[in-house]
């Protein structure tokens, strides 16, 4: 990552077996080690598992902390896993920081039955666009959205297209009424 | 006889209502493809803009899960049309970054090169319609020809002008022609003749600035807060610029200026791009004196296609050229979010792989459809032929925002 020791003011953790965190990991553990418990280091990139009901308090801490300053969603998406798989959704949000240049992706796992999340609108404007467009492909719900509707699909839409019981070319040909 | 007319001719007596609503587009000119607006107006004043999308929606993104990796990069193409050569950077530097590759030092520095004389061609087109929709028609043309002798430049070195689909994952579809270098130069050497043209005609034309100074402003925390980027970021006082604050295929050896202006409005935007066009010069012309020979591309057999000539001498060459074709190349587990500094802000690609030869999702952050949701800020209060100003400034491609 970008963050550079003086900016944390912290020095890496030395690590046993496994390799040391990078700095923002562990600056972020020092500061909220029941949030970021489930972190991944991969590919020279961070993945922050959290869970549903602290998506909120997690987003309102980064986007204003002083330290870590990440004001910019970059994007926000989701993903299928397969009817197999339980929790069957992910959504994922791209934070950015445009002082510090550096990037986490918060990841939150759905259940099928319960795909619910709540809005960041509240925090991040811009994620207006994309939530309504992972409700419309995805059919995640995003509880207090101002205005959750379809965006891509037109509104008699049957199902939810990018999900991987969806067929390619769809059930039936479209056609407007 | 009395004759009962159908329930649309009926006339309705009612006293003029002073809110009226309208629906603009999808086919208006100025609209820039099919986008449509759905404006309430208050005599000629905007008191509310909702932007309708989608009549260009194509599922790229569910066909990307079904086809292999090296499929996916002719898709890429087809999404922001103006940018199709950033389009294919953003989906191989994803693929590459899972794969982990090194890209040989000539490809980079080619990747650079016609990258930034896409970018010039991008904002050339915007400069274009941007005038023609405020009424300037013979920038238009001047424009258009300038943008013609890069897309035959790039297609000397893919054989494509709209869709060039040059670069691979692993380096490039194959080195520059002999002469490319040369007509390179020649461009080079006339464009900032052509950049003085087009400050001639709008910089200093007293209607341009009437049209734009002051019209669809937006501060630099709102313009942070809604996720703008690239130039309509930059154009509100925000110095971020992905190649300088995360520079990926060695931006960092460049020497250019991230340009910004602070007033936030549509001419400020327009200022920032003008001047980015000549910094992709500047750029272009250092990428040119770095060109050295060497291999355009990564040393992995198994992920790159072989040369012609290797095929007809080696067996193995010949066994990983069949199943690159055949089968594909597996991709290690992983899921990785890219972000590059398009022509319009930051492309970013999320990719994740569950291992095998196709992608389990692949997503694209496109920076018009993110500037394109702050639109309804930028309008509120603005008269109705300032919404084609404002709409122009975004740099808008529908075919990126739909995908």
């Amino acid at each position: 990552m970008q963050s550079d020791p003086e900016q944390t003011g912290l020095s890496a953790e030395s690590g046993t077996s496994k390799p040391a965190p990078s700095l923002l990991v562990a600056a972020l553990q020092r500061e909220r080690p029941d949030w970021f418990s489930n972190v991944v280091e991969a590919l020279g990139e961070v993945t922050a598992i959290i869970p549903r009901e602290e998506l909120i308090s997690v987003c309102s801490f980064l986007n204003s902390s002083a330290e870590f300053k990440f004001d910019f969603l970059s994007d926000l998406c989701g993903a299928d896993k397969g009817p197999e798989e339980e929790p069957r959704f992910e959504v994922n949000y791209h934070l950015f920081s445009t002082t510090k240049h550096h990037r986490i992706r918060l990841k939150v796992l759905l259940k099928e039955e319960d795909a619910k999340v709540s809005t960041v609108t509240g925090i991040w404007r811009t994620a207006n666009w994309h939530e309504r467009e992972t409700y419309d492909l995805f059919g995640v719900i995003f509880d207090g959205h101002p205005d959750l509707r379809r965006i891509l699909l037109p509104e008699d839409w049957q199902g939810h297209a990018l999900r991987k019981d969806f067929p390619l070319r769809g059930y039936e040909p479209y056609s407007l009424k | 006889m009395s004759t009962t007319l159908p329930p649309q001719f009926e006339v309705v007596d009612r006293p003029l209502d002073t809110q009226m609503t309208i629906s603009m587009g999808p086919q208006h000119p100025s609209t820039h493809g099919v986008l449509r607006l759905e404006l309430v107006l208050d005599g000629e004043m905007v008191i509310k803009a909702t932007p309708d999308i989608g009549y260009l929606h194509t599922g790229m993104e569910k066909l990307f899960e079904y086809k292999k990796y090296q499929q996916g990069i002719v898709i890429t193409d087809r999404m922001d049309y103006l940018n199709p050569l950033g389009n294919n950077l953003a989906y191989v530097m994803a693929a590459e970054k899972l794969l982990g590759l090194e890209i040989p030092e000539r490809a980079q520095t080619i990747r650079v090169l016609t990258c930034e004389l896409q970018r010039i061609a991008s904002h050339l087109v915007w400069l274009g319609t941007h005038a023609l929709d405020i009424g300037a028609m013979t920038v238009f043309f001047y424009c258009f020809r300038e943008r013609e002798k890069i897309l035959n430049l790039i297609e000397a070195a893919s054989g494509g002008r709209l869709t060039p689909s040059y670069f691979r994952i692993g380096g490039l579809m194959m080195d520059l022609p002999a002469g490319f270098e040369r007509r390179v130069q020649q461009f080079l050497n006339d464009f900032p003749k052509a950049h003085e043209e087009f400050n001639t005609l709008l910089t200093g034309n007293k209607i341009f600035q009437r049209r734009t100074q002051g019209v669809g402003r937006i501060s630099a925390e709102d313009a942070i807060n809604w996720g703008l980027s690239g130039p309509c970021l930059r154009g509100s006082g925000v110095a971020l610029d992905l190649r300088r604050a995360t520079p990926y295929s060695g931006y960092e050896n460049y020497d250019f200026e991230v340009c910004t202006e602070t007033d936030g409005d549509v001419w400020a935007r327009f200022l920032v791009r003008m001047r980015e066009m000549k910094e992709s010069h500047k750029i272009s012309a250092q990428a040119l004196a770095r060109l050295k020979p060497g291999p355009v591309k990564a040393d992995a057999p198994k992920v790159v296609l072989p040369d012609r000539e290797a095929m007809k001498k080696h067996m193995d060459a010949l066994i990983h050229h069949f199943l690159i074709v055949a089968e594909g190349f597996d991709v290690p587990a992983g899921e990785v979010y890219h972000a590059i500094e398009a022509s319009k802000g930051e492309l970013g690609v999320y990719m994740k792989s569950n291992g095998g030869p196709k992608p389990d999702r692949v997503h694209f952050r496109g920076p018009s459809f993110v500037n394109l949701s702050a639109l309804p800020l930028m309008s509120e209060g603005e008269m109705v032929a300032d919404i084609v100003a404002i709409i122009g400034s975004l740099d808008i491609v529908l075919g990126e925002i739909d995908r």
